[in-house]
């Protein structure tokens, strides 16, 4: 399958210290990767650098090259565009203080659809696609922080698809979340694989193996190892890998 | 909430990163708004340059004219005579004398009602009192000044007499005491409530009383906050001007007790702008100016109490 | 309480430290009630139909020009400040980046805006908007005259207001590909808001007490007036009837009406502030 994101000898600092050593990764085209390790390896940042979320933060550095497509994200795409295609989810619910529709029509306001219809029609695909449209359909108008915890991530989700991206950053999307959400939430993540491209962060190294056909495996900033899930989990080839997986730190 | 430049291989980042042009009036959008926030925020410095600027400009030539000592230690202010003199030394004075009676009177009243708000008040109380304290911080000077003039002049004038007939330093002193009252509270209970539960705690577990773990270790922890309130209600009190002509009687002479009548620098001003002339109403301003400085001084130490509070 | 009473007994200076603070606690509550309740009963029976006739005569003393000037006062000032204070905070929280200089200056100079007494915005909107610009005594030299002395008050309460927007609020909305502008309108100021609000209906409560940076701004001419046209607040016409010494019953009742606004506006703010600190919960 085609290369999606292609990065190359990206570093990134924030101030002195320096988050992300030498990172070389291709994501694929309609694959979930995910990305683990201990806290403080790195994996969230790099999946910030994805869609330049990294910008909101003071004193932060990068450099190398990030192809989206063959474009270098940070000098050939308006960012706003980017973030257009490249949606995020985010550790905790972060529904926007309004009503579950104004919250998923938030996006394609934003990028110019006016028309009444056009977006009652997105607010219910996105809603369908992401499994919550039955739950909600009768409530669209009250306010989106009503909703239970699980709910509200699956909102997010919802309103990342609104905007119609190509690829879904999730930061640890399940953390917050009972574990009948965040199996919802993994199903989610499989019915919409056909159609997006999508990068999740996670602790749980068995949700990675549940859901993802990549894995990537991150200590001190680094890529220790990147392969397919199945070898990652089953063979790995290196043994700071294998220690991780099999709980011997971290 | 702050967006970097990302420096990305020597090319500019953020804003240098256009390509699609559907986005143009968005973006112009953007970067207009974004001049007009700045230009907003360039407002309060501007004001403060043009402030300086006009007082200082117009002040500082007549102070010299006048001659800077005959202005500031002169104790004749009669601006009218066909040899006018200009001094603003009884002003000087006054202001202080009605300032560091305030003080007296206000700051041991203001501190034992922080002590009592911050570290005895039951939090149901807390509610019903704090607003109140709050409130008298809105009353505007005006009707402190019409509250001085028909309930404290009478009372000073029947009980000790004296000069000023009701009007006087005294009485000035008990009603600008009132008026710090809420600045003084409101600042200095907050710098007590902002002491760390542990120093309390270490006090009492050392045997201390309640009030005594209050004033031996809370007092003393919270004392720059309390200094910044007490700096702060000097500030409110040498500048307030309303209520201070309603009661204070605005003799320019030197007072020889606190019974006598007082003109503030603010009262000289108020109350000759209406009639002033050339050289007269320049000795207005620069009388202004001394009043400006002794303001931007207070500030100064405020800002100088307050910044070595947060290292 | 016994227990207490030991204590106390072993420790008379810790009693009678007690004492005192209760004491001074009390002289402060009493001393609000006091003017408050002293200004209203004596001002109350005085507020006579005639305080309200629509022009104003030596003999009647109507306060309803000084109502209305105060109105328009309000209204000019606010719209000169309130735009001007809530950008300049978005800028200050929204656009400077930690550790600008210029924002230092915006935080020194707005302090110091802060500190300087009413008096002196009185002198200097004289030398600046009367003289200088040639507005005359006026309701737009006054207005502006209060609208910079206002303006440290709306820039911090909305400067809190804002920081107190979580920031996830606003990654969301970049992660959505929204822009800054977008951001800011639609997703940071509606729950900025209430403290906004309080903000700006403290400041309204600053203009409608104020007086010395009026006089010799706004003038004190009793009709109500146009915009380069000298008029008085409510309170400039409560100095002007008790320094004449001929209307003190009027002016005693227009200082009912003006305490009464005033502490309602201040009552409001308050109310709306803790409105805003609910709905964070």
């Amino acid at each position: 399958m085609a290369i999606k994101f292609d990065i190359k000898n990206a570093d990134l600092f924030y101030g002195d210290f320096q988050a992300l050593k030498n990172i070389n990764l291709e994501i694929r085209d309609k694959e979930i990767t995910a990305f683990i390790g201990p806290s403080g390896c790195g994996k969230s940042t790099l999946l910030k650098s994805l869609n330049r979320m990294n910008d909101l933060i003071e004193g932060c550095k990068i450099t190398g090259s990030f192809k989206l497509d063959g474009v270098d994200i940070y000098k050939d795409i308006e960012i706003t565009e980017l973030r257009k295609r490249v949606g995020m989810v985010f550790q905790k619910p972060n529904l926007f203080p309004m009503s579950i529709y104004d919250n998923i029509a938030y996006g394609p306001r934003t990028h110019g659809i006016k028309k009444k219809a056009q977006l009652d029609e997105i607010v219910e695909t996105s809603l369908r696609q992401a499994s919550i449209w039955d739950e909600c359909k009768d409530r669209l108008k009250k306010s989106a922080l009503g909703t239970s915890g699980g709910q509200q991530q699956r909102l997010c989700i919802a309103r990342a698809l609104a905007v119609k991206p190509e690829i879904i950053l999730m930061d640890e999307p399940t953390s917050a979340l009972d574990p009948i959400s965040t199996i919802k939430i993994e199903e989610l993540c499989q019915q919409i694989k056909n159609d997006y491209t999508i990068v999740i962060v996670t602790h749980n190294m068995q949700q990675a193996t549940r859901i993802s056909d990549k894995t990537a495996f991150f200590l001190h900033g680094e890529i220790v190892e990147f392969d397919t899930t199945e070898k990652i989990f089953s063979a790995p080839s290196e043994q700071r890998t294998l220690d991780y997986i099999t709980g011997r730190f971290g | 909430m702050i967006i970097t430049d990302i420096e990305n291989k020597g090319t500019a980042g953020a804003a240098a990163a256009i390509k699609p042009k559907k986005f143009n009036l968005h973006r112009l959008g953007e970067s207009v708004m974004g001049v007009v926030f700045f230009l907003s925020a360039c407002v309060s410095i501007i004001a403060v340059v043009l402030i300086c600027a006009f007082m200082f400009v117009r002040g500082c030539p007549t102070i010299a004219e006048i001659g800077v000592a005959d202005f500031l230690l002169g104790t004749e202010w009669r601006p009218l005579n066909s040899t006018p003199s200009f001094g603003i030394f009884p002003m000087i004075i006054g202001s202080i004398y009605v300032t560091a009676g305030a003080i007296i009177v206000g700051v041991p009243i203001g501190l034992l009602t922080a002590v009592f708000m911050a570290k005895f008040c039951p939090r149901k109380l807390y509610k019903w009192l704090m607003p109140p304290i709050n409130l008298l911080a809105g009353i505007p000077s005006i009707v402190y000044g019409f509250f001085g003039m028909i309930v404290i002049v009478p009372i000073i004038r029947n009980v000790f007499g004296g000069d000023g007939r009701g009007n006087s330093i005294l009485t000035a002193s008990i009603l600008l005491g009132i008026m710090i009252l809420p600045t003084i509270v409101g600042m200095s209970q907050s710098a007590m409530k902002a002491v760390p539960e542990s120093y309390y705690e270490g006090a009492l577990a050392l045997g201390a009383t309640h009030e005594r773990a209050v004033c031996t270790v809370i007092i003393p922890a919270a004392r720059s906050g309390i200094l910044a309130s007490v700096i702060l209600a000097i500030g409110r009190a040498i500048g307030e001007t309303m209520a201070i002509i309603m009661i204070a009687g605005n003799q320019p002479r030197l007072p020889d007790s606190i019974l006598d009548g007082v003109r503030t620098l603010t009262a000289n001003i108020v109350l000759e702008m209406s009639y002033a002339t050339g050289l007269h109403y320049d000795a207005l301003i620069a009388t202004g100016v001394v009043l400006f400085v002794f303001i931007l001084l207070i500030n100064l130490l405020f800002n100088a109490i307050t910044s070595k509070k947060e290292r | 309480m016994s227990e207490k009473m030991r204590t106390y007994k072993a420790h008379p200076m810790s009693l009678l430290f007690s004492i005192i603070t209760k004491i001074a606690v009390i002289i402060t509550i009493a001393i609000f009630f006091f003017i408050v309740g002293y200004v209203i009963i004596r001002g109350v029976p005085y507020l006579t139909p005639s305080l309200f006739e629509w022009e104003y005569n030596t003999e009647n003393a109507s306060m309803m020009p000084a109502i209305i000037t105060t109105f328009e006062m309000v209204g000019i000032a606010l719209l000169i400040a309130a735009p001007l204070g809530v950008f300049c905070a978005i800028y200050l929280v929204e656009y400077a980046k930690k550790g600008n200089k210029l924002v230092k200056w915006i935080r020194l100079t707005t302090e110091t805006l802060s500190g300087i007494p009413s008096i002196i915005y009185g002198l200097f909107g004289n030398m600046f908007f009367v003289i200088f610009l040639q507005w005359r005594l006026s309701l737009l030299a006054g207005a502006c005259t209060l609208a910079i002395m206002v303006l440290p008050l709306i820039i911090r309460s909305t400067e809190e207001a804002l920081k107190s927007v979580d920031d996830s609020f606003r990654e969301g909305s970049y992660g959505l590909g929204a822009g800054k502008l977008r951001t800011i309108f639609v997703i940071v100021l509606p729950p900025a808001m209430s403290g906004i609000l309080s903000g700006i209906i403290l400041a309204v409560g600053r203009i409608v007490g104020e007086t010395a940076a009026l006089i010799y701004t706004a003038g004190t001419v009793a009709k109500i007036p146009g915009l380069f046209e000298s008029g008085r607040t409510l309170a400039l016409h409560m100095y002007v009837l008790s320094n004449e010494g001929l209307h003190m019953n009027e002016a005693s009742a227009t200082a009912v009406v003006l305490l009464v606004t005033v502490l309602l506006l201040n009552a409001l703010a308050s109310l709306v502030a803790k409105k805003l600190s609910k709905g964070e919960k």
